[in-house]
């Protein structure tokens, strides 16, 4: 077997030094009962390259790629074009299979890189400062929620209608264990996000309250307001940005004074991958790093007088708080923040400005066509680069119609929101900078016939 | 004034009915260089025994219990700023917390200073 | 606009206390030093063009951004040159043997790599419509078929994002099943103490009480302290096996057997899977509930500290409780995705979702890659090479340094060793510093908690005998040097990119992002 270098003399030789006759009288101490006396059921033995590499591009080909056709989801995960030298670069054996950098003088290179990626996260999402990552947007969501009941010593949150509903479905699960009270709501086909609905709901035993921006429709909103009001009740406000790129363009939530801010990171740098392994964002005010979940990079120096790096505050942590640790989280998504990292590099502010620009130009030019389709309606009017439809019939028979014809057009609400019949004509459409005006015509042509 | 020791090596300085609650010598010696000293909230009611603050290390994080009941008056601020006072300091700048005694008798609970000695030698 | 307005840059040079020659860039050959992204990028470079044309944004309302983000840019070759350069100062599997104790480095094949990366996985959306992502689906449903066959469990959740999430996910079923008998007020886990941390932060955040359950002096749960202490309040054992110590734990049919009697469940922390697989199946030895760290048995590439995967196998009391969503295989070879919509009909006790998406896709089609390339004699061999190399470890340092366990028969992936024998005022931190200067990662150390300081090796499957007896020469060197008094090694490591990082410093004064120097120092 090819990964396997050991050879039978090797084997022999081993085993001589160690004083066993064989290999079984290693296994000496699990009992009879509990050994496989056979293969595993079913599993071929060992195979070539070529033959596994053929069996798994069967199955890639069985699905439709999102570059292959005119292509407008999004709803928590976005299509951009990732520069060639990001994948070039993570695949250095140093990055990829180096392990937690918990022996720093040989791994200053994650350790920099991490310092790095907490400073462009932290600036970017407005924040004093960043972690190392979490898992994706929807494990940071909720690891933030429970960042402030830490901190408020207040356990009822209160959700945003306008948070990804997997987002809320993942902070439900875990509230159901530690005792946490949400108030969740649906999002209405409206215009207006419900900042004000929001607003009017904090109260004295409020811990926080969670809001996307841009929300689930793509809707922005100014956040200030319910930063005061959060503050006025000794709550902290949770600012969920599943789209990164959209703070290019618009204020970014620490800016609208949110003490908490989250996110995924996979728009920038990690592909679609079908779901995963994202990239979780989190930033906080400095007031709060002691609440924080994850690992922290911070800069120190070495016996030498040099500048290095290091993991720190690990005391919050569960290899040493066990089990008043502020999370379970070990493993986070380094190589992912590294992909991060280098394609925020890449860009620069003046080229993330620059991508966000176009971002929005294309969605406002495509909101504009899709508009003038009869009987659909644009529901969101202040948007990044996604935004909601209304048809007049349900979206998600005819997102499948149109993905019989070769068009993945978006998000049915229907999808997301299944149980909520007055949601059920809304469709999510984004639009990125991968997003030709071919595809726009084509998707627009189509929803003509389909409607029609 | 006298000073009480706990075996989990608080000690605790009464004046009338305030106490002064820190760690002592050998405490920060065993935890080596302090980085971070979490003291309770003024007003805090705790009983003898409860969990009162948490002092930290690199690699280690130990809670402190009060070795008495009553409010805590105070917490020393000072140590948000300098934590290396635990260290170069224990049993004097380095306190941790200020507290109104409740029940003065379980002073009795208690070793004085030579009988703390005395049982720091056997550990 | 330049971010690092003072032109300011580290001193390569300052400092150098151990260089007998400084160099004018502090860089020592192919040791090159390289300073921040913010300080030697600037927010007006751009590594990426974009296509012409007028991008004025309409419909932000008055979120337009005015501020600046002050975030560094530098042109593609000034970026893949900072990258590579910082990759330089890492140590990794593919630069030699990576020793870390229950962390499984072994070899990661790169056809896993390039499968991940066709289109057909890399490039789907999770929310396309399920007969669009049929072949990815499919990939999720057969590593899944595998697991199970691997581990004799009775189904698994495949969502989980990592090791530690993957045991929330069982013990979040443990405890809906429990509320679902209406026992809910069953509120003690029971851990050894050579767990690992995120098993009682895992208990803890579910709300459980951990209760420490003591070690034997051979290095085994106590088997007896523990079924002694079951009862009508236990609702469940978390347990290691192999377990951290690198031993088998021989009572653990037995020791599932008392904890259902005494109507708990037995999570089963599988980070050491890679000893048994394809000899062992936990579901034979009463299981309830294992995570599988895919990006350790199953070589997913650690990347620096992630990302992970930690599907988890459940037996039959427990599948019903698993998270959404899920993959079913219909009788026509379709794929269903069970997620809140369907899952009332199919699986209405599952305790909800535990993250966004479906999971880990891109290692789960470099797992199964793995998989189908070993098949089922190449993972049988790899269980048996990563305990022959191990012990082989084990055996050939024994005289040399303490070795706790040594009588307690063969070691399992692992050899764990401590600073029992060595010199007054040396330490096992002074024997991994010493091993950075012989070219290797360090050992695992100081863990598992109930060997003082403990040197915990896992070799695995993926090194030759030639390495292993470079590696065995060099730690036994080291060690020989520690119980010497070796003052050298104090200060080690000498020829690492930095000497020892002052700890204390970075966590008292925490400097968590960069900051621009102030001006004045533009001047010195």
């Amino acid at each position: 077997m090819r990964y396997l270098p050991l050879t039978q003399p090797d084997r022999d030789a081993m085993l001589e030094v160690i004083g066993a006759a064989s290999i079984d009288d290693l296994f000496v101490d699990v009992p009879e009962a509990a050994r496989l006396s056979g293969a595993i059921h079913g599993l071929p033995n060992h195979a070539s390259e070529l033959a596994v590499e053929r069996h798994m591009t069967a199955l890639a080909r069985q699905n439709t790629v999102a570059g292959e056709v005119p292509f407008f989801l999004g709803a928590g995960a976005y299509r951009h074009h990732v520069p060639a030298s990001v994948d070039h670069l993570i695949q250095r054996g140093e990055f990829l299979t180096a392990y937690t950098p918990y022996q720093p003088e040989i791994a200053q290179g994650t350790l920099q890189m991490l310092f790095e990626f907490q400073t462009q996260v932290a600036r970017l999402l407005g924040t004093d400062v960043a972690n190392a990552s979490m898992y994706d947007g929807s494990t940071a969501c909720w690891e933030a929620i429970g960042m402030a009941r830490r901190i408020t010593r207040k356990s009822k949150a209160i959700l945003s209608g306008g948070l990804h509903p997997h987002y809320v479905s993942v902070a439900k699960t875990m509230a159901k264990y530690t005792g946490d009270t949400l108030e969740t709501a649906t999002p209405q086909l409206t215009a207006d996000t419900d900042i004000d609905t929001l607003i009017a709901s904090i109260d004295a035993e409020t811990s926080c309250v969670v809001v996307q921006y841009p929300d689930i429709l793509g809707r922005i909103a100014d956040l200030t307001p319910l930063a005061d009001a959060c503050h006025a009740h000794k709550a902290l406000l949770i600012a969920v940005v599943t789209e990164p790129v959209a703070l290019g363009a618009i204020r970014s939530p620490g800016e609208m004074d949110a003490d908490i801010v989250v996110g995924e990171g996979q728009s920038i740098g990690v592909g679609l991958q079908f779901g995963g392994p994202y990239v979780g964002l989190m930033g906080c005010k400095e007031k709060y790093i002691r609440q924080m979940p994850g690992r922290f990079c911070g800069e120190t120096v070495d016996a030498n007088g040099k500048r290095g790096f290091v993991l720190t505050l690990s005391t919050r942590e569960q290899h040493i708080r066990r089990e008043k640790a502020t999370s379970n989280i070990c493993t986070n998504s380094g190589l992912c923040a590294l992909a991060f990292s280098i394609h925020m590099t890449l860009l620069g502010e003046a080229g993330l400005r620059r991508l966000a620009g176009i971002n929005h130009a294309g969605a406002c030019r495509a909101a504009d066509r899709l508009a003038q389709v009869p009987g659909v309606e644009l529901v969101t009017q202040s948007f990044f680069n996604e935004f909601t439809l209304k048809l007049p019939t349900e979206a998600r028979p005819v997102v499948r119609t149109l993905a019989d014809r070769g068009i993945l057009a978006g998000v049915s609400l229907g999808r997301l929101y299944p149980d909520e019949a007055g949601l059920a004509n809304g469709l999510i459409v984004a639009v990125t900078e991968t997003t030709t005006a071919e595809d726009v015509e084509t998707l627009a042509a189509a929803l003509e016939e389909v409607l029609a | 004034m006298s000073r009480y020791f706990t075996e989990d090596h608080e000690w605790v300085d009464v004046d009338g009915d305030i106490g002064t609650v820190g760690i002592s010598e050998y405490a920060q010696g065993q935890l080596g260089d302090i980085v971070f000293v979490d003291v309770p909230e003024d007003g805090k009611a705790l009983s003898k025994g409860d969990e009162a603050a948490v002092v930290e290390s690199v690699k280690a994080a130990s809670d402190v219990y009060s070795p008495v009941s009553g409010n805590v008056l105070e917490g020393n601020t000072a140590l948000a700023d300098d934590p290396s006072l635990v260290n170069s300091d224990a049993e004097g700048e380095g306190w941790f917390f200020k507290i109104t005694l409740s029940d003065p008798s379980e002073l009795e609970t208690l070793m004085d200073e030579t009988a703390y000695e005395a049982f720091v030698a056997k550990l | 606009m330049s971010i690092n307005q003072s032109g300011w840059r580290p001193k390569m040079t300052a400092a150098n206390g151990n260089d007998a020659a400084p160099t004018f860039t502090g860089n020592r050959a192919l040791m090159l030093e390289e300073a921040l992204i913010f300080e030697i990028g600037d927010t007006s470079t751009t590594g990426v063009d974009f296509a012409e044309g007028d991008v004025a944004g309409s419909r932000l309302g008055d979120l337009s951004r005015k501020a600046p983000i002050g975030l560094a840019g530098l042109s593609e070759p000034e970026t893949i040159r900072h990258y590579t350069r910082l990759s330089r100062q890492n140590y990794a599997i593919d630069l030699g043997l990576f020793p870390l104790g229950s962390c499984t480095m072994k070899h990661n094949p790169r056809l896993n790599e390039k499968v991940a990366r066709l289109p057909g996985f890399a490039d789907v959306h999770p929310l396309q419509p399920v007969d669009t992502v049929q072949g990815a689906l499919g990939v999720i449903n057969e590593l899944a078929v595998w697991l199970i066959e691997l581990t004799g469990m009775h189904g698994v959740a495949m969502s989980p994002k990592a090791g530690a999430h993957g045991e929330l996910c069982g013990i979040l079923c443990i405890k809906a099943a429990l509320e679902k008998r209406g026992e809910g007020h069953r509120k003690v886990v029971l851990v050894p103490e050579s767990a690992h941390g995120t098993n009682p932060a895992t208990a803890a955040f579910a709300g459980f009480m951990v209760e420490d359950i003591p070690a034997t002096a051979d290095g085994r749960v106590d088997t007896d302290a523990l079924k002694a202490r079951l009862g009508p309040d236990v609702a469940a054992v978390m347990i290691t096996n192999p377990n951290t110590c690198g031993l088998f734990e021989r009572d653990l049919k037995a020791i599932s057997d008392a904890v259902h009697d005494a109507g708990g469940y037995v999570y089963c922390d599988g980070a050491n899977f890679n000893a048994i697989v394809g000899r062992v199946r936990p579901g034979d030895l009463g299981v309830d509930a294992m995570h599988i760290n895919l990006h350790k048995t199953f070589s997913t590439p650690h990347g620096g500290g992630g990302p992970g995967s930690g599907p988890v196998v459940l037996s039959e009391a427990l599948s019903p409780f698993g998270p959404l969503p899920f993959t079913a295989r219909m009788a026509d070879g379709h794929i269903q995705l069970i997620e809140e919509e369907t899952a009332g009909d199919d699986h209405p006790d599952t305790f909800g979702r535990m993250t966004a998406f479906h999971g880990q896709m891109g290692m789960f089609t470099r797992a199964l890659t793995y998989i189908l390339s070993h098949g089922a004699d190449g993972l049988r061999q790899v269980a048996e090479d990563a305990v022959l190399n191990a012990n082989y470890v084990l055996r050939s340092l024994e005289g040399t340094l303490d070795a706790p366990f040594a009588a307690s028969g063969p070691c399992m992936h692992e050899a764990i060793f401590s600073d029992a024998n060595l010199a007054e005022g040396f330490s096992t931190l002074d024997v991994a510093k010493g091993l950075i200067d012989e070219g290797f990662h360090p050992m695992t150390v100081y863990f598992p908690l109930v060997v003082h300081g403990a040197m915990l090796v896992e070799p695995t499957e993926t090194e030759s005998k030639a390495a292993l007896d470079q590696f065995i020469g060099a730690l036994r060197s080291v060690a020989e040097r520690a119980k010497a008094g070796d003052t050298a090694l104090k200060s080690a490591p000498h020829f690492a990119p930095r000497a020892r990082l002052d700890e204390t410093l970075a966590a008292r004064k925490p400097v968590l992002v960069w900051k621009e120097p102030p001006l004045a120092q533009a001047a010195e």
